[in-house]
């Protein structure tokens, strides 16, 4: 997983409540058996005017005008600030897939859905959760100027804007450090390898109608 | 101390560690495994050079691309016409083959929708943790398991450890109480939950339903209801073991038996919470209140009673509010204040994994015998869940039922639910579905979803547009 410690970037906005997963990426594009290559179909049926289908020159496509990641100043937006309960719906990981591939490092929101949030950790993104209010003032100042970037330290777990004005956030130990130093989590946890054996073993001496009966 | 609520003993009873930063350890016994959130993981693996922990916990099955008419599923995956969805589908049998997992193929016999065939296999049993690339696993909740949606890379993370790091969830009860009335359905009181609590009222929860509504439901009925927690935000949804459950599991493939079957069954009657157990939050409802539901707009909240008005966005309590109102009735194609009856519909869909199980089928039945479908629909699609339900379903005649009345009796399979296969909505058209989300674009680009009952889909299929089934139920009572 690639590591996360600090970022500075341009934001960009998507300025509705409970975008969804068929939203931020429909399920046309979920045939996939790649993991990379979603970045151009993100948020498809509302950043292109035509229906979008797997294997097109994306570049050839109408754009919607009125999708403000299409406008000029938001070009290169590497941060994409949020409403509430971003991420809604679909497990699928190919969400936070897409918005990475597209460009993006972190979301800033005001809440998310459960499995779209823990998804995020897994691709190097951060979602960041700020209180209503602090998005309200992000929103209102990133209308107003052009070029308006934010700062983001994971480690000090902060948000500071170009005033300098500061917004610290929550994140939990555990996902901090994998995304900071980059870790693979499955190597991690195959450390606990013995620990996981004999907790199998017991499990299976209660439990024995649990094991070997698939195959 | 305080009592323990089930989610807290199927938690504990999983640990395998537990780390001081809130994070732990959790072992998984079933994991579910399907085309589309699979192919990354095994890549995964492959890179990594790493082998499944355990090959015997996990069992697969192609169903969200699968072709639905018979003419083009008879042929298997090489009859899939579309090349990528083809692709997809080969590259399960691939990696199944290759690691070893065992998989229900296109057209084999206990092929389905993972989340119909794991219950009615025993696949999935009480006081199982129970994982899926599918945020719909909390059906198998039904069951007195412990089971949610992960991502893909947590899907290769139970592939190669057998566990997931997780952080314990809140604990919340949803209690209704009291009788349904006649007509009234388990997808019913799901969608009139949704409705009250909001699509991101349960986010960070672990929802049980409990109530007398809940104990008096079948146990098809507690899938269907649990199958929705996620689109009250909650990844968990889970229902107390009791007899029903019981009698449910027993004498299924992979249910145990003789000796096995009673240790199995005294270790199940323990999953329940305890009388003294504290929930963080507790919600009731009065099940008598609950009316057949059909849902106007662009997210399963926005849900009202058959016999309600459109939301007029004038009546927002807030700016938000009439915006997402005014978003969602321009996308749904609806004038606020207009009757849901006045809403017609193009297309009627009936299946997915929330409603595709024989009882479902069986209420469909009842509404579309002697009943034909209205001119103005364009099709009907009725799809089983698996191909042991649709077996079940032709050797009660319901097929007959369904063609005599005008509609498509196909080959299960996730289909129109989220059509990825060529299942879909024209752009604009009106579908009375039994599915469960009503995404823009979920059902094909442009398609508008009215999310019902199986009874209710089947009425709007007859009538045109939304109607009360219970008016149909009482014609058929008075001919």
């Amino acid at each position: 997983m690639k590591a996360f410690t600090t970022h500075s970037g341009l934001v960009a906005p998507m300025d509705r409540a409970n975008v969804d997963t068929d939203m931020i990426i429909p399920k046309q594009f979920l045939k996939s058996i790649k993991r990379s290559g979603f970045g151009p179909n993100l948020f498809d049926a509302v950043r292109y005017l035509d229906e979008g289908q797997p294997g097109r020159d994306n570049s050839q496509r109408p754009l919607n005008p009125d999708f403000p990641l299409n406008w000029p100043r938001y070009k290169g937006a590497s941060i994409l600030l949020a409403r509430g309960n971003f991420g809604c719906g679909s497990s699928r990981e190919h969400a936070p897939w897409a918005l990475e591939d597209y460009g993006f490092r972190v979301v800033i929101a005001p809440s998310y859905a459960d499995i779209f949030y823990n998804n995020c950790f897994k691709t190097g993104l951060l979602p960041i959760v700020l209180d209503d209010k602090i998005v309200d003032k992000l929103f209102a100042d990133l209308e107003s100027h052009e070029g308006y970037s934010l700062d983001i330290d994971l480690e000090a777990q902060v948000v500071i804007d170009s005033q300098g004005e500061r917004f610290s956030f929550e994140v939990d130990e555990f996902r901090k450090t994998c995304l900071l130093e980059g870790l693979d989590e499955i190597g991690l946890t195959l450390k606990q390898g013995d620990a996981i054996k004999k907790f199998e073993q017991s499990w299976r001496q209660q439990s024995p109608w649990l094991f070997d009966v698939i195959c | 101390m305080a009592g323990k609520t089930l989610y807290d003993k199927l938690w504990e009873s999983h640990l395998v560690s537990e780390s001081g930063d809130g994070s732990a350890l959790l072992y998984i016994d079933r994991h579910l495994l399907h085309e589309v959130t699979s192919p990354q993981a095994f890549e995964g693996l492959r890179i990594a050079g790493r082998k499944p922990w355990r090959i015997d916990a996990n069992l697969a099955t192609p169903d969200h691309n699968v072709p639905t008419e018979a003419a083009e599923r008879a042929g298997g995956v090489a009859s899939i016409a579309d090349e990528i969805s083809r692709i997809q589908v080969a590259t399960l049998d691939d990696n199944c083959a290759d690691f070893g997992i065992v998989e229900h193929k296109i057209n084999d016999a206990g092929q389905g929708i993972v989340h119909v065939i794991g219950p009615e296999q025993g696949a999935t049993l009480p006081g199982m943790t129970v994982v899926c690339g599918d945020s719909h696993t909390a059906t198998h909740g039904a069951l007195g398991a412990l089971a949610h949606g992960i991502g893909t890379s947590e899907v290769e993370h139970v592939l190669a450890t057998q566990c997931l790091v997780a952080q314990k969830m809140k604990n919340m009860l949803i209690r209704v109480d009291g009788e349904l009335g006649l007509g009234v359905t388990p997808k019913d009181v799901v969608l009139a939950i949704i409705g009250k609590i909001g699509t991101a009222g349960g986010n960070g929860h672990a929802i049980e339903f409990g109530g007398q509504v809940f104990a008096d439901m079948s146990m098809e009925g507690r899938m269907t209801v649990c199958n929705m927690a996620i689109e009250a935000g909650a990844r968990v949804g889970m229902v107390a073991v009791d007899e029903k459950t019981i009698d449910y599991v027993k004498g299924r493939q992979y249910s145990p038996s003789e000796a096995l079957w009673d240790q199995a069954v005294a270790h199940w009657q323990t999953l329940h919470s305890d009388a003294d157990a504290v929930f963080d939050s507790v919600v009731t409802f009065e099940g008598g209140a609950i009316e057949p539901q059909v849902s106007w707009g662009t997210s399963p909240e926005m849900v009202l009673p058959v016999g309600g008005r459109v939301p007029n966005p004038a009546q927002a309590r807030d700016a938000a509010q009439r915006e997402g109102i005014e978003r969602a009735l321009h996308y749904m194609g609806l004038k606020p204040d207009m009757a849901i009856t006045d809403i017609a519909v193009d297309r009627v869909f009936i299946g997915s994994c929330t409603n595709s199980r024989i009882e479902d089928l069986r209420a469909a039945a009842v509404v579309a015998q002697g009943r034909t479908v209205a001119g103005s629909v364009k099709q009907v699609l009725v799809v089983p869940g698996s191909q042991a339900v649709k077996v079940q379903a032709e050797s009660e005649g319901l097929d007959k039922i369904f063609i005599a009345a005008g509609m498509e009796w196909r080959e299960p399979g996730c289909s129109m639910c989220l059509a990825m296969n060529a299942d879909k909505l024209g752009s604009g058209e009106h579908c009375a579905s039994t599915s469960n989300r009503n995404f823009e674009g979920r059902q094909g680009n442009g398609g508008r979803t009215h999310l019902v009952s199986p009874a209710m889909a089947a009425a709007a299929a007859v009538a045109g547009h939304f109607v009360d089934v219970r008016e149909l139920m009482a014609e058929k009572v008075a001919s």
